[in-house]
């Protein structure tokens, strides 16, 4: 199977926001490793897709956005939660189905939402968030903003027609939309080559005239950089860009998957090139920080997420008599 | 009082809104420069613009998605489905997203979205322009569902819509179009959820929605030439339906014959039964009759088409038969 590892990049980043970047990666590694235990031990249900591996993406993107800017995910969607600043504490309730989840115990693992920090959502169904980024987008060239929404989907959504379709719309009404794609190689277990006819996505933007980038999925900084140019594209009314980012999940695609189809020599390949630990060196050999520093903001992320597990744990449920509340405008 | 045109008390109501509300927008396959295939929104981008009258691409499940995305970022969507038989397309959009998205948000965001268009049983349009809708999408949780047939309603009720704050389905009828009334020149808006009382009567209660309205007028010109005294009543909320004017109906009268265009199978007429089963089964004097499409795709073939739809015959044999059972 091919393999690709792009050419190392190096950029000029500062300490504050080098250990930002840092900081929010291991907060979705040690989120989601937490995640899996309390999946095993029966306090959490259903679908649940982590997100190992594939933080470079959402840090590098998310944390180039502002606040006021809006984000749309898949069903692998609690790290761009976190990293969108949505607390640990309400997405770890979520979860857990309780009433002080960021989406009241109504959603669960797939439809995370946040009006505050405006995340648009989970969605469970493959592409069918990409609409609504673009209709995000929309609004923001319609009422004059300057916010720009970003949409995050797998490669393999990216042979769905809803992906097409907006990339169309996109392109012809200059919408402010970056489409990142995941690019982990595989759609649960159908191998990216087999499903796409053309296997280098970002070559798809070609056909609706716009950006399409590459970028090695697994190093934040160069994540970051192409995101910044995007973003400022974007705000400046210069339209979509098609973001690929090249990743790998490092577990199976959902926790009850036991992930025996993968080449154990590719999880190999793919896990040398783990973004944490390269961050973590990049940090070092800069000096913006040492070991003890980083052990420290390891430590710290610890606390927090065991104050989530916590929190969820002692959180209500929500309660039954209001079974219907929140189904139409009128139920506040 | 002004004579309009249905199709004209439809773009009133959407001049008049999008005039009030500078978030409102209409988007949809030919909507803007062409005016609607139905000439609902001729000419409104002459006075609105092209980002309010938005002409799509022909991608129906993706605009759908995209008025659900502008819609919870704060614009107030009004889509018009060039033929609603195009929106299975967009079924993805509608139920999971439109429907639902509130709900799994736990109330966060809300979705002021309008889908309209024309739809139902044409003249020998084939089948697959001939859908009628309202049973697919009744079992979408989250929606509301409408279906307009006088043009004094049509405008009300598109208002009504169009302010409300929850997706709704707003479902018009291709033979209607062309229909003329004398309405109100003064603002009124109607509510989504009541039943029209269209004529009071004791003997029988016909249950009808869309075209089939006009069907029931006349067999019900033709039962009164027979002294019988039909209570005719037009549902127009087909989602949440209105029980307490159904109710109030059969407690005068003790017999129901419902006259639906939509299917038979799981059809909204299908879900009325039930409630009244549920809730007023004491006060019948005969089982509810069901007047429906037959369960076909709908032919090409004229008379064929027509044996497919309730016919006003139909009607008057059903209440003629009901009646003779009583005692
Ligand atoms: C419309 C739809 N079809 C099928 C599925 C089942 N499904 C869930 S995830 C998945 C694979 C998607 O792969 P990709 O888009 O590459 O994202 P990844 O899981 O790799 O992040 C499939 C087929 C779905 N959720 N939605």
């Amino acid at each position: 199977m091919v393999q690709q590892q792009l050419p190392p990049t190096r950029y000029h980043i500062d300490r504050p926001e080098a250990l930002a970047l840092y900081r929010d990666m291991v907060l979705g590694r040690t989120f989601e490793d937490t995640c899996a235990q309390m999946y095993y031990r029966g306090k959490m249900f259903g679908f649940v897709h982590l997100y190992n591996g594939q933080e470079a993406v959402s840090t590098g993107v998310i944390k180039a956005l502002r606040p006021d800017d809006y984000v749309t995910s898949t069903y692998r969607d609690h790290v761009h939660a976190l990293s969108k600043g949505v607390s640990a504490r309400s997405v770890m309730a979520e979860l857990f189905g309780k009433a002080t989840g960021c989406s009241k115990g109504r959603g669960g693992s797939m439809h995370l939402f946040s009006a505050e920090h405006n995340l648009l959502g989970g969605f469970a169904f493959v592409a069918e968030g990409i609409p609504i980024a673009t209709g995000a987008g929309f609004t923001a060239v319609y009422k004059g903003t300057d916010q720009v929404s970003a949409c995050f989907f797998g490669d393999g959504a990216t042979n769905n027609g809803q992906f097409f379709e907006c990339l169309n719309m996109a392109a012809l009404w200059n919408l402010p939309v970056l489409y990142v794609v995941e690019n982990n190689l595989w759609s649960i277990g159908m191998y990216h080559h087999r499903a796409s006819s053309v296997v280098e996505i970002y070559k798809k933007a070609d056909a609706f005239g716009i950006p399409g980038v590459r970028v090695d999925g697994m190093d934040v900084l160069a994540v970051r950089e192409v995101a910044k140019e995007a973003i400022e594209r974007a705000r400046a009314g210069g339209g979509p860009t098609l973001i690929e980012c090249t990743t790998y999940r490092f577990r199976g695609h959902s926790l009850a998957d036991p992930d025996e189809l993968r080449d154990p020599a590719e999880k190999e390949f793919w896990r040398k090139q783990d973004p944490i630990p390269r961050l973590a060196a990049f940090i070092r050999e800069q000096e913006l920080a040492t070991a003890e520093e980083l052990k420290a903001i390891d430590q710290q992320i610890r606390a927090e997420i065991d104050d989530a597990v916590l929190f969820a744990e002692e959180s209500p449920e929500p309660p039954l008599d209001e079974l219907y509340r929140f189904q139409f405008a009128e139920d506040e | 009082m002004p004579v309009k045109l249905f199709y004209e008390a439809l773009k009133d109501a959407m001049a008049e809104e999008m005039r009030r509300d500078p978030n409102v927008y209409v988007l949809g396959e030919d909507v803007g420069h062409y005016g609607g295939s139905y000439k609902a929104t001729k000419d409104l981008y002459k006075e609105f613009g092209e980002l309010r009258l938005l002409d799509t691409p022909i991608c129906e499940n993706a605009f759908t998605g995209l008025a659900v995305g502008s819609a919870m970022t704060g614009l107030r969507p009004i889509i018009e489905g060039m033929n609603m038989g195009f929106l299975l397309l967009a079924f993805n959009q509608i139920a999971n997203n439109g429907g639902m998205l509130r709900y799994t948000s736990g109330g966060q965001f809300k979705i002021p979205m309008v889908v309209r268009g024309p739809g139902g049983v044409g003249k020998q349009l084939g089948a697959e322009h001939s859908q009628r809708l309202e049973g697919y999408f009744n079992n979408v949780p989250g929606l509301k569902i409408v279906h307009t047939s006088t043009v004094y309603n049509a405008k009300g009720l598109l208002k009504a819509a169009i302010r409300d704050d929850n997706p709704v389905m707003f479902f018009e009828h291709v033979l209607l179009y062309n229909l003329k009334e004398d309405i109100p020149e003064a603002e009124y808006l109607l509510p989504l959820d009541k039943a029209e009382m269209v004529k009071e009567g004791r003997d029988v209660t016909v249950l009808t929605y869309g075209r089939m309205r006009h069907h029931c007028s006349e067999a019900l010109a033709e039962l009164a030439a027979r002294d019988i005294d039909v209570e005719l009543i037009d549902l127009i909320a087909l989602k949440p339906l209105d029980l307490e004017t159904i109710g109030r109906s059969l407690k005068k009268t003790h017999r129901v014959v419902i006259v639906e265009e939509d299917m038979k199978s799981g059809g909204v007429g299908a879900e009325i039964v039930a409630s009244i089963d549920e809730h007023y089964f004491d006060y019948l004097d005969a089982p509810v009759v069901r007047l429906a499409s037959k369960d076909v795709p709908v032919p090409y073939n004229g008379r064929m088409e027509a044996t497919v739809i309730p016919q006003p015959h139909d009607i008057v044999k059903a209440v003629e038969e009901m009646l003779a059972l009583r005692v």
